[in-house]
Order: structure tokens, then sequence, then C-alpha cells
């Protein structure tokens, strides 16, 4: 790609630019005025004016990772689609909207069959209850 | 949109001369430096009138939630208090920087910065006019949505360099929200896609027209479903009320800018206010006609374009107010109601629309309702062609 290609990109670079000047160059004035008198108990994490324990870098609930997982493959699925959508109104126009019609449908019940065997498998369920997970034994 | 302003500047004999005399005296040709100047105003411009929308939305919503609740709200500052944001940011600039020991600096510095930078990133694609778009980007919507993800790692990035037991729970709950509520605002993002066929914002914007019957809400009742999982999608990705669980401030003390003081906090409800009028422009651009003015009043001249930046940011503005009246009005959800919601109702409901609207492009040729009902009811008097 010729360098004339990337000129017209030009903006968000500077934009995004702009926007680690900005929050840098304010930091660095308030550096010069605002106060700096930091001590041991300051500096502590907040818990509720008691010593902290431990360290907050822990294992942490299932849950979360589980909702990452799911979200990657949404994520990805929707993200091929982006396309077939965009040229959908080209092709309906000349004719051919029922066949992207039916590529279109066929992916996004890939999709729901994946999100319905979440759901059964209770994974979507914030809380596993009792009976889904005697289910699964 | 810098050829059209300099070509209207080069116009007039003084500005012509002064080239010359640049283009001599720099030995290139000095056209690029206007070109450069023209631009470097407009994102002044964009970014100046963004820090004040930021800045006028935390008074707005000072001053609303206070007519809710019977109270008058800031009122010293300035005429009415107006001047309250300018007030707070002074405030914050004079605070003392207070970094946890147990944090990790790097992250803890850098997660504000990411906030902010992936909201000024989304600027460069909102459509104020059709002139005044920074960068009319023909991957606009993809684009959108990818740089705004930014902000979310910066809330989880806050709430893990804090090293902080609250302020963990609140970026792990950040984090997981904004995930989740990314798939039905892209879906719903998606079946408008399907109806303009573009994804660059002039083209989404374009297939709209002036009238509300010609707005994409009101296009079939799909979209009009479509229109309000955008809205409680944006509201959940922006962590807005009833959404607010990363920094819920009855249960997790503030959430994921616990350890954050003085500027750096002020950094990450400057992003928020200013994400949440991003958003309410998206929702404003792809489902309630945008710029578009009825009628096509004013051309495209300048009166055209005041008239078109009008239209957008009165629909934005709506959007932004039914925002903070909703953040005042409905109670927070629960965690597992929250992914209940967006697992169990948005999603599934998203990719039923996104198919039926598929199915209607298809059934009816790319027509609006209105457009159906109309020309049924032409044929049905005899005065149809």
């Amino acid at each position: 790609m010729s360098t004339k290609n990337l000129d017209i990109y030009m903006p968000i670079l500077i934009l995004l630019i702009l926007g680690v000047a900005m929050v840098s160059v304010t930091l660095l004035i308030g550096k010069l005025i605002r106060p700096n008198n930091p001590s041991a108990v300051k500096n502590q994490p907040y818990e509720c004016g008691e010593d902290p324990i431990g360290s907050a870098w822990s294992v942490f609930n299932m849950r979360f990772y589980v909702t990452g997982l799911i979200f990657i493959i949404f994520d990805v699925e929707s993200a091929l689609m982006f396309p077939v959508v965009a040229v959908f109104k080209q092709l309906n126009d000349i004719g051919l909207g029922g066949l992207v019609f039916i590529e279109l449908f066929l992916f996004i019940l890939i999709l729901a069959s994946g999100l319905a065997y979440c759901w059964r498998k209770g994974d979507l369920d914030w809380v596993k209850s009792y009976h889904t997970e005697k289910g699964q034994d | 949109m810098n050829q059209t302003v300099a070509s209207y500047l080069l116009q007039y004999e003084p500005v012509q001369q002064l080239l010359a005399f640049l283009s001599k005296l720099l030995g290139f040709n000095a056209i690029s430096l206007l070109y450069f100047l023209i631009f470097a105003l407009a994102i002044l411009a964009a970014v100046g009138f963004l820090s004040l929308v930021g800045g006028l939305g935390t008074y707005a919503e000072r001053k609303i939630s206070a007519d809710m609740q019977a109270r008058i709200g800031p009122n010293r500052v300035g005429p009415y208090g107006i001047l309250q944001f300018l007030a707070d940011g002074v405030k914050m600039l004079l605070k003392e920087d207070i970094v946890p020991t147990q944090s990790d600096k790097f992250l803890f510095y850098v997660a504000p910065m990411l906030c902010i930078v992936g909201v000024f990133g989304t600027i460069a694609v909102v459509p104020f006019s059709s002139g005044f778009t920074i960068f009319d980007f023909n991957v606009g919507l993809v684009y959108l949505i990818g740089i705004s993800s930014l902000v979310g790692l910066g809330v989880f990035l806050g709430g893990y360099g804090s090293n902080s037991k609250w302020s963990m729970l609140g970026g792990m709950r950040g984090a997981s929200q904004i995930i989740s509520y990314e798939i039905p605002v892209v879906l719903s993002a998606l079946s408008i896609v399907l109806l303009s066929g573009g994804l660059s914002f002039s083209s989404l914007v374009k297939a709209q027209g002036g009238w509300p019957h010609q707005w994409f809400i009101f296009h079939n009742p799909f979209t009009f479903v479509g229109f309000f999982i955008l809205f409680i999608g944006s509201l959940a990705e922006t962590n807005r009320a009833p959404f607010d669980l990363p920094e819920a401030e009855s249960e997790l003390v503030s959430g994921y800018h616990t350890e954050f003081s003085g500027m750096r906090f002020g950094f990450f409800a400057l992003a928020e206010y200013i994400e949440v009028f991003v958003v309410c422009g998206l929702a404003a651009a792809l489902f309630l006609g945008g710029y578009n003015v009825p009628m096509n009043l004013g051309g495209d001249g300048l009166i055209g374009q005041v008239l078109q930046l009008g239209s957008f940011i009165s629909k934005t503005l709506f959007l932004y107010y039914m925002v903070i009246v909703t953040r005042w009005t409905l109670p927070r959800l629960r965690v597992d109601q929250l992914m209940t919601m967006c697992w169990k109702y948005l999603i599934p409901i998203s990719m039923v629309n996104l198919i039926m609207v598929g199915l209607w492009m298809v059934a009816f040729d790319g027509k609006s309702i209105f457009d159906l009902i109309f020309s049924g009811a032409s044929v049905a008097t005899g005065t149809g062609h």
C-alpha cells in the first residue's frame, strides 16, 4: 500500500495522539501545582480503614471467565457477519437477496444453537442451580 | 472537508497572496499548510466541543437529578451554577495524586489514558453534519465499535492495576458487562447495515430521510425493537445506571476507580460522559435519521450545515436527557439479573431481529412499512400509479 492511501487515516492517528497528550500534559501541569506528601498509611489500598489483608490478585469467580469464553465465540461470529451484511442490499437489488438471506440465516442458526447449548448446560446462569448440577452428574 | 473549506477561502485575494508569499518563503506549495491548519482547527473544535459536552454533562446530570429529587443542585459558580464543571476541574487538578504502593504502577497510569484515548478515537467518525465529520471512514461502524472497546479495557485495567479488592470486583464486573452487552449492540447495528447497505456513517445516515417516517426506527417493527436493544446495550456499555455495577457506590465503595484520586479520577468521569454522548450520537445516527433535515432545508450551503448540526445535536441531546432520567429513575440491577437480561433476553431477541429484518428486505424489497401502507392506500383508492 502506498503512503498516499495511508494518508487518509491521519485524523485517527492525530486524535489518538491528542488523547494521550491531553492526559499526560494535564497530569504534568497538575504535578507542578498539587501537594505531594505521601505516607505509608495513605498509600495503602482502601479496605474500609482496616489494614489490607493479602493481595487482590487471587483466584476469582469462574463465572466471569466462562462469560469471557462465550463472548469470544459470539464476537468472532458477529465480526464475520459484517461483510455479509454490508453487501446484502446490493445483492438484494439485483435479486440475489434470498440466497444471501439463507446464508445469513444458517450462520445465525449455528450461533443460536451454540447459545442454546450453553443455556441448556446452565452456563448462562450466574448461580448454577442445584438441579442443573445434579443433571450433569 | 478540507478541500471544500480551502477552496472557499481561496476565493479571496489576500488569502491567495499570503499563500503565494508563504510558498516562496518556505520553498513548497503552502496549500498543504492551509489544509493542515483547517484540519487542526476542525480537530480542536471537535475535541473542545466534546470536552465541553463532558463537562456540561456532569452539570446537567446534577441539575436534572436535583430537579427530580426536589433539590436545587449546583447554583453558586456562575449563573445557575453553570460553571460548576470548571471549578470541579480546577479542584481535581489541585488534589494530591495518591498511587497505592501495592498497585501495578504502569497499569495504574495507563488505565485513565486508555479511557480517554478510546473516547477521543470515536469522535473521528461521529457524523455531526454532512460537511462536519472529521473522517468519513468507509468502515466507520466497525471502527467505532472496535475503538470504543478501549474504554472497557481501561475500566478493567483500572480495577486490576489498583490491587484493591473493591477495584478488582468493579473491574471484573465492568469487563464482563461491557463485553456481554457488546453483542446485542453489534447485532442490532447490523440490522441497520442490512437496510442501508454500507458501513460508513454517511451511507448509514443518507439512507434515511428528514421526516420521522423515513427514519430507520420506524422502518419496520423489528428495527423499532432494535432501537431499544441498542439503547439498553449502550447504557450498559457506558456503565450508566441501571447498569452501573462496576462502580456501584452502595456496595463496592466506588468500584474500579476506588483508588484513583484527583485528575486521574476526573479522566474516568470525563470519558464516561463523553462516551454517553457518543453512543447517543450513534443511536441517533443509526435509528433517528442522524443529521437529516426535513425537506432538505438549507441545501448543502452553510445554512444547511448549521441546520444539520442542529438536527443531529438535538436528537443526541434528547437521548442524553433520557439516559440521565433513566439513571435517576430505575434501581440498580443485580449481577445475575444483569447477565440474565443480556444473554437470555437481549441476545436472542436481537438475533431474531436480524433474521426478520433480512426477511423483510427480501420479502418487501427494502420498502418501509409506511411505504407499504401508503402504496396500499393509494391502490385501494384508485389513485396509485
